[in-house]
């Protein structure tokens, strides 16, 4: 057995999983808010890497400059989304929502590669050091850094959705929009808000993943792969989200360890997200931490 | 009634319309020939006049399906999340049109409505809930107005937990709370005493008159216990199939003999069985 591979798979499963976590969270946040499945989620990573990449390389711009860019794009991107498609389609069948968010994730796929090319594109060098080794373990600074993000974006959720108005307002809207605006919510705000919020955090994902494995499309499959993260934790728990997503990034990790080791299948590492997903739906369709109906009998 | 009393007795008039309680004064919130139809087909009010005045208890009666909740609605705004339209007619507050304004526009105006079954968000704490109420406000005596909806509600800070598991009385009184955090002028109230026992019903509308007294809040009460509203209120409105079919003084209400029979239950040795009593409501119409 190979306990330094597995403990630095472990490792990399928490930092993966940890990105997945926010993902999810930013998932979960439109479908609390405004009940949109938004499969257009991995769209939402590659529109704030290239937007990134592009300020970095086109404008010279200083890492951390070009990101707070990206974020304030992706705030009025998101908010433009909500409010040019979206907002026309409330009171529509859901069914309708998600097949726009379908249709809004392959237009934006398609954009992207007209825009940017079909080529995965490598950000320019962020750190000096690119690996740091910590207790025998190499880890990269990006993943270092991503996972600092992570935590600080998961405490910033946490820290939002409990104290702050607005969070407050948003989880008054996501249990019931007539109750909301009886409150005196303005609840079209609130769809828009969790969508720009949704984006920017995303985005932090999307500029991560792509100073790792360059900028392309196949970002986006990350939109797919929180699915299983999201359908573990619940689809309405932002909590459950953050678990669900650690928990797949280190079943990933160790599906990558035993095949590697022991079964020489190839490509368990892409599937077994999947296959959870399957085993899930059949024995917890709520997921760990979906809400259940507080009912006083 | 009291209209007649102030033309008895002009010298007061002015300064009584200072105060903003004459009747003579321009109401608080005016209905006026309202009709609403949800879905685009289903008429529910078919031209509902009605006056607020302003530091008044207004009670609205009627039974099952009158209108009473669809009012309140309109009213507030938040008739178009049911797909309901105000089509004709126009509702003031304080001097301007509010049918069409945007519910949480509304809010901001100074109506707030608390709704029928309470509706408190389960999932979140007692504290929580009262701080939305006080969601459209951006003044900062909102710490001040917390402590002193507590001392109306001092049971409610000990609950910590969701406010979903409180009791059916609490869950009311939590539901009132949270409109004070609003700091309205006018609240709306949809059937406070729905599901609550009798003993509750007076504590709940004790309440309701205090409220109004010390803070001069005015309140449009939505009833189906009749007594119990006509207890607390200064006018009341009899509402049938969409429409005012009465109104007065409380005390012109409670002398009503089809009120008595209807509303109060009270009609003395005529009492019949509950199968005569439906089929002679059913042939007696008011005007």
């Amino acid at each position: 057995m190979n306990t330094h591979l597995l403990l630095q798979l472990v490792l990399n499963g928490l930092i993966v999983g940890a990105l997945y976590g926010v993902v999810a969270m930013s998932f979960v946040l439109i479908y609390k808010a405004s009940q949109v499945v938004n499969f257009a989620q991995g769209e939402f990573l590659l529109i704030g890497a290239w937007v990134c990449w592009w300020l970095l390389t086109t404008y010279q711009l200083p890492f951390f400059v070009g990101m707070l860019v990206t974020f304030a794009f992706m705030l009025v991107f998101g908010i433009a989304l909500q409010v040019v498609v979206l907002r026309p389609l409330i009171g529509e069948p859901i069914i309708s929502v998600i097949m726009v968010t379908i249709g809004l994730s392959i237009f934006f796929q398609a954009l992207c590669k007209w825009l940017f090319g079909v080529f995965a594109q490598p950000f320019p060098p962020i750190f000096t050091t690119s690996q740091v080794s910590i207790l025998g373990l190499e880890i990269q600074t990006v993943y270092l850094m991503s996972l600092g993000i992570s935590v600080a974006m998961m405490a910033a959720f946490a820290w939002f959705f409990r104290y702050s108005k607005h969070g407050l307002a948003m989880r008054a809207t996501a249990f019931d929009q007539q109750v909301a605006q009886s409150l005196g919510i303005p609840v079209r705000n609130v769809f828009a808000m969790a969508w720009a919020i949704s984006a920017v955090v995303s985005s932090v994902a999307g500029i991560v993943v792509g100073i790792v494995n360059g900028v392309s499309s196949a970002l986006s499959f990350y939109g797919i792969k929180v699915f299983p993260a999201v359908i573990l934790g619940g689809l309405d728990s932002v909590a459950g989200a953050v678990v669900g997503g650690l928990v797949i990034g280190l079943l990933e990790n160790l599906a990558q360890y035993v095949d590697g080791q022991y079964l020489h299948w190839g490509n368990l590492y892409e599937i077994v997200p999947f296959y959870v997903l399957v085993v899930i739906l059949m024995i917890k369709p709520y997921g760990f931490f979906g809400t259940r109906d507080i009912e006083r009998v | 009634m009291s209209q007649i009393t102030t033309l008895e007795r002009p010298a007061q008039e002015a300064d009584v319309r200072a105060e903003g309680r004459a009747e003579a004064a321009a109401p608080l919130l005016a209905l006026r020939n309202v009709e609403v139809v949800y879905d685009d087909v289903i008429l529910v009010l078919r031209g509902l006049s009605l006056d607020v005045p302003a530091g008044s208890i207004t009670a609205l009666l009627g039974a099952n399906g009158a209108g009473k909740s669809t009012t309140l609605k309109a009213i507030s705004g938040l008739l178009r999340s049911e797909n309901g339209e105000v089509t004709r007619g126009e509702i003031q507050f304080d001097g301007s049109r509010i049918d069409g304004v945007e519910p949480d526009l509304i809010v901001r105006r100074g109506i707030f409505q608390v709704m029928e079954g309470r509706r408190i968000v389960a999932d979140m704490t007692p504290m929580e809930n009262l701080r939305l109420g006080a969601f459209s406000r951006r003044d900062r005596g909102i710490a001040d107005d917390l402590e002193r909806v507590l001392t109306y509600f001092p049971r409610l800070k000990e609950r910590t937990g969701a406010a979903g598991y409180l009791s059916g009385g609490e869950q009311q009184m939590l539901a009132i709370g949270r409109a004070l955090m609003a700091r309205p002028r006018l609240i709306l109230m949809d059937e406070p005493s729905m599901g609550l026992s009798p003993l509750l019903v007076k504590e709940v509308f004790g309440i309701i008159r205090q409220i109004n007294r010390d803070l001069g809040v005015t309140i449009l009460l939505v009833e189906q216990n009749a007594r119990a509203a006509l207890a607390v209120a200064d006018r009341g409105y009899i509402m049938e199939q969409g429409k005012v079919v009465l109104d007065g003084s409380v005390e012109e209400l409670r002398s009503n003999e089809d009120v008595k029979e209807f509303y109060l239950g009270g009609a003395g040795d005529q009492r019949k069985t509950f199968k005569n009593l439906k089929s002679f409501k059913r042939r007696k119409r008011w005007i």
